[in-house]
């Protein structure tokens, strides 16, 4: 079986972001990238299971600029056998990605898609659930465990949700997507980042694929959220009140 | 499990270590080692349910280690395999069964060396051939994996890759090749680069005469260049004894960056996010660094994202290839030239590697004897308002808020895109332990002249790194057995220009031309001792050594004799002035001074720690053991805290040390290992010399991309 798994290429955790000038996004130029997180946790996930024995080739793909091939050949180096960038130069957004994944499962046919559950640069969580809804595969959001049954080829799925934890089973192929607790990711090592050099990433574009990408959202403005006011010490409940009602304008 | 050998022929390198009659003394440890990590690691594995054995049979030779037929389990996460240690020229064959997969892989051939790492490999066949040919080898000796190049390089900065650049184009030069690795620390190429800078293109310009047409990010030249006095609330112009005419106002982390393109497009190997942790020995000759093992836990246990550290090694030497196709005949395996095997260490100001050797090796002694003095140089980045941006702009003030008695200054860039670099410079010889070097920064943005230029502006990033400042007179005899020690590790810095990228450069570049004439040739690495003494580098710090040690007397007289030496001597004077004493040894008792009482930060102009320290963008796993060590544990709280005053609580730009009350309301040192920008200050200035700095996992620490 073949495990695919879909990785952004994202502005790094770490870095302290600033809003560009004329408010049309975030500053990206010499600022550290790297693998979105929970897409790390989506390829250990991928590696787990192949390591187990379930699965034969773990494939990454990644979708951007040219310079996504180095976030592939980090996933390579972590252990995916293959990679696929489809170069496109200008903002990616979900359901154009989904569309994308879509034409790829069609050519590579894999029995798991694996994707983290969103990206920390524009934090949709839109990707996986429209891809499952477009390939009207069974979907697994949010997973912190997932267990292979080998003969029943299915999945079953712990879910983090708002009351708790769902059990699902699905059945192959299906899409999971991968949330925080699911794994530790591996370090990539110096000699399989060396080996990691000589694997293939093929190189695809929208039009290899015969997907049209129509941009059906505009970032219309990125602001900074509001300074937070210093806070004022009052002298009565009355004051308290009068600022409430007047200034704040709750009661 | 799929782990396949990488094959790629290069040029002349063998991968066979064969010696004469006499063992190593390492061997006899490396193989009692190898021998208990072995069994050790097929108790504590198992975790992964999967278990694989591996038979080998020996044919002729002998094998020292384990039974002639060894069974081993080996957990499926382990990176390493099974080692097993054979005589080189042993004749072998090994199965080894993965209970899983139900294959059988078959392994054969001459084993070359001491160390021989059978994988669970389906493309075993292939790992025989690999040993005969000219190939790089991955090879096992008990302990980690250990990969071999013709030169190790620690640190991807200005002076290591101009050496690896150089290396290669002496390769392209000569029609040869050499394997040239850098590893780097921190998480890219340049994120761990601060510099204010002032560029002197003069090293580059050597190196690669046509960065101009290969978009090399310097592009702003020097327009103006103003020398401040300062007082509280005046700023006096002194006539400016720089001529930075010619040279560039750039952001030093792009430059490194772009060098680094540079190299790899030369073939250069980098490898950020490894850090080099421990040097490798092999008698007392330097063969190689070991990395940082990644994964382990603050207590010290294994995370399940275990990783052990990488050796890289030099290779030990050169057997031709017919020698080692006839292992019977023993007496061609006698046959051996151990040449060069070089490791530069480029790690920067107060290298952590480098310090290590400097002792063992007695390099200070060696060289021209003085110790090293240091400053503690901290950084902003700001994006001020379009109109008061005047790019290539050069500002350096003395003065306030500093005293008489305490040597720094500030400077102040004005690069392109309205960006400006806004620095204080302390020398760590201040002896008030009240001295807090990042709030007498936020106090100097206050000041009028300052103010006006960062009013209606914001910080960028923040970041902090300590510089030499002892000059000529405390260059080290940097050549040590089995490599050499290029760029601020060494200290090529000119104190009065207040530059040392230069340097740096070309101390690399000449260790490069040395390294490969020692590979190629067989010379001794000496030549770069005698390359230094012959280049324009030495000229440059002769003449510009007694600036910097006359500030020993105090402010004036410092100026004194530097506008003496500017305008009069110009370095000939006959006599060399000595530095005093050393930076940690020259901090005060408490009880001799006042307390400094420093405003509070207001938000907009100057702000708090931490505050800054989000603007660096460090940050290092947390669960990771602390990489701060203290020699003696007791020292903080027993003379630190009652005697200075805890002076590392003040002096660190990154808030790492703090004293905070215990149950018991006694005040103890707590270390935020996690803030730490690497700009190893707390090495340099703890009166007790207690406090270590050990490199932390690779990839944390700061994350500078323009300063």
């Amino acid at each position: 079986m073949k495990i695919m798994v879909a990785i952004k290429r994202v502005v790094d955790y770490a870095v302290k972001i600033r809003v560009k000038p004329d408010k049309s996004g975030v500053e990206t130029q010499n600022v550290k990238m790297s693998m979105n997180p929970f897409c790390e946790i989506a390829l250990e996930e991928a590696l787990r299971i192949k390591e187990s024995g379930l699965a034969s080739e773990v494939v990454a793909v990644s979708m951007g600029p040219p310079q996504c091939v180095d976030t592939i050949r980090t996933g390579l180096a972590m252990g995916a056998d293959r990679g696929i960038h489809v170069e496109y130069p200008d903002a990616l957004y979900p359901l154009s990605v989904a569309k994308l994944l879509k034409a790829l499962v069609e050519v590579e046919k894999p029995g798991l898609l694996i994707l983290g559950k969103q990206a920390i640069d524009d934090d949709c969580n839109q990707t996986g659930q429209m891809l499952a809804g477009l390939l009207r595969w069974p979907q697994g959001t949010f997973a912190s465990k997932v267990i292979m049954d080998k003969e029943k080829q299915a999945a079953t799925v712990d879910r983090e949700v708002d009351g708790g934890i769902e059990t699902l089973s699905l059945d192959l192929p299906a899409v999971i997507t991968t949330d925080l607790r699911l794994n530790q990711p591996r370090y990539a090592t110096l000699p399989n980042i060396m080996k990691a050099k000589s694997k293939v990433v093929k190189k695809y574009t929208p039009q290899d694929l015969n997907v049209e990408i129509k941009a059906d959202l505009e970032v219309v403005q990125v602001t900074e959220p509001p300074k937070r006011k210093v806070g004022v010490v009052l002298s009565s409940v009355d004051e308290l009140i009068d600022k409430l009602k007047n200034e704040a304008r709750v009661i | 499990m799929v782990t396949s050998f990488v094959h790629c022929s290069r040029g002349l390198r063998r991968s066979c270590s064969i010696r004469g009659a006499k063992m190593p003394s390492s061997y006899f440890s490396e193989l009692r080692s190898a021998v208990q990590n072995g069994i050790r690691k097929s108790a504590a594995g198992c975790d992964g349910g999967v278990q694989s054995s591996v038979e080998v049979l020996v044919g002729q030779g002998k094998l020292w280690s384990g039974n002639l037929r060894c069974f081993h389990s080996v957990p499926s996460s382990a990176v390493s395999g099974l080692n097993v240690l054979l005589r080189p020229g042993t004749v072998f064959h090994s199965r080894s069964d993965s209970q899983l997969g139900l294959k059988r892989d078959y392994c054969s051939g001459v084993s070359p060396g001491y160390g021989l790492g059978i994988r669970n490999s389906r493309n075993c066949s292939n790992f025989s051939r690999g040993f005969l040919g000219k190939s790089r080898s991955f090879s096992s000796s008990g302990e980690g994996e250990s990969i071999q190049y013709d030169v190790v390089i620690v640190g991807a900065g200005p002076a290591g890759l101009s050496a690896a650049i150089r290396l290669k184009q002496m390769c392209r030069g000569k029609d040869s090749d050499l394997s040239v690795c850098v590893v780097e620390k921190g998480a890219e190429v340049g994120a761990h680069i601060l510099s204010g800078n002032v560029f002197e293109p003069r090293a580059l310009d050597e190196l690669i005469p046509q960065w101009k047409n290969e978009e090399a990010p310097i592009n702003v030249p020097v327009s103006s260049d103003k020398f401040w006095f300062l007082t509280k609330d005046r700023a006096f112009s002194l006539p400016c004894p720089f001529d930075n005419k010619g040279n560039y106002v750039i952001s030093l982390s792009q430059l490194v960056r772009w060098l680094g393109k540079k190299a790899e497009e030369l073939g250069v190997e980098i490898y950020p996010g490894f850090a080099a942790s421990e040097v490798l020995y092999d008698d007392d000759t330097v063969v190689g660094i070991k990395t940082n093992d990644m994964g382990i836990s603050k207590d010290g246990t294994k995370k399940e994202t275990f990783q052990q550290g990488v050796a890289l090694k030099d290779f030990l030497d050169k057997v031709t290839r017919e020698e080692v196709m006839m292992p019977d005949s023993s007496s061609t395996l006698q046959k051996s030239e151990i040449t060069g095997r070089i490791t530069l260490l480029a790690e920067g100001c107060r290298g952590s590697l480098s310090e290590k050797l400097l002792r063992k090796f007695n390099l200070r002694e060696k060289g021209h004897g003085q110790h090293q003095t240091y400053a503690l140089g901290i950084k902003e980045v700001w994006e001020i308002e379009e109109h008061k941006h005047k790019p290539g702009s050069v500002i350096h003030t003395l003065g306030w808020p500093l005293d008489n008695k305490t040597y720094g200054g500030s400077f102040l860039y004005h690069m392109n895109d309205r960006q400006v670099s806004l620095g204080f410079v302390v020398a760590l010889n201040y002896g008030n332990p009240y001295l807090n070097p990042y709030e007498e920064f936020q106090k100097l943005k206050h000041h009028p002249a300052i103010k006006c230029l960062l009013d209606g502006g914001s910080v960028l990033q923040y970041g902090a790194r300590t510089l030499n400042e002892g000059g000529f007179q405390s260059i080290p005899f940097p050549v040590f057995p089995g490599g050499a020690i290029i760029g601020c590790s060494a200290g090529f810095l000119n104190v009065p220009k207040i530059k040392g990228t230069h340097t740096a450069m070309k101390s690399g570049m000449l260790a490069a031309e040395a390294a490969f004439s020692a590979l190629q040739e067989g010379s001794s690495m000496d030549m770069y001792w005698d390359a230094l003494r012959k280049s324009w580098i030495w000229e440059e710090l002769r003449l510009a050594r007694n600036y910097r040690p006359a500030f020993e007397y105090g402010l004036l007289p410092g100026l004194g004799v530097s506008a003496f030496e500017h305008y009069v001597f110009k370095g000939r004077l006959p006599f060399t002035l000595k530095h005093g004493k050393p930076d940690h040894e020259a901090t005060d008792v408490a009880k001799r001074h006042p307390p400094i009482e420093y405003p509070r930060p207001d938000g907009t102009l100057s702000f708090d720690v931490p505050t800054s320290l989000h603007r660096s963008n460090t940050n290092h796993d947390h669960d990771q053991p602390p990489h701060l060590r203290l020699r003696d544990p007791t020292v903080p709280e027993r003379v630190n805290l009652p005697e200075y005053a805890g002076p590392e609580s003040r002096y660190c730009p990154a808030r790492v040390y703090e004293y905070v009350p215990d149950e018991e309301g006694k005040l103890k040192l707590h270390i935020n290992a996690q803030n730490c920008l690497h700009c190893k200050a707390c090495d340099i200035k703890d009166p007790k010399q207690n406090i270590e700095w050990t490199v932390p996992e690779g990839g944390g620490g700061p994350g500078y991309s323009i300063m």
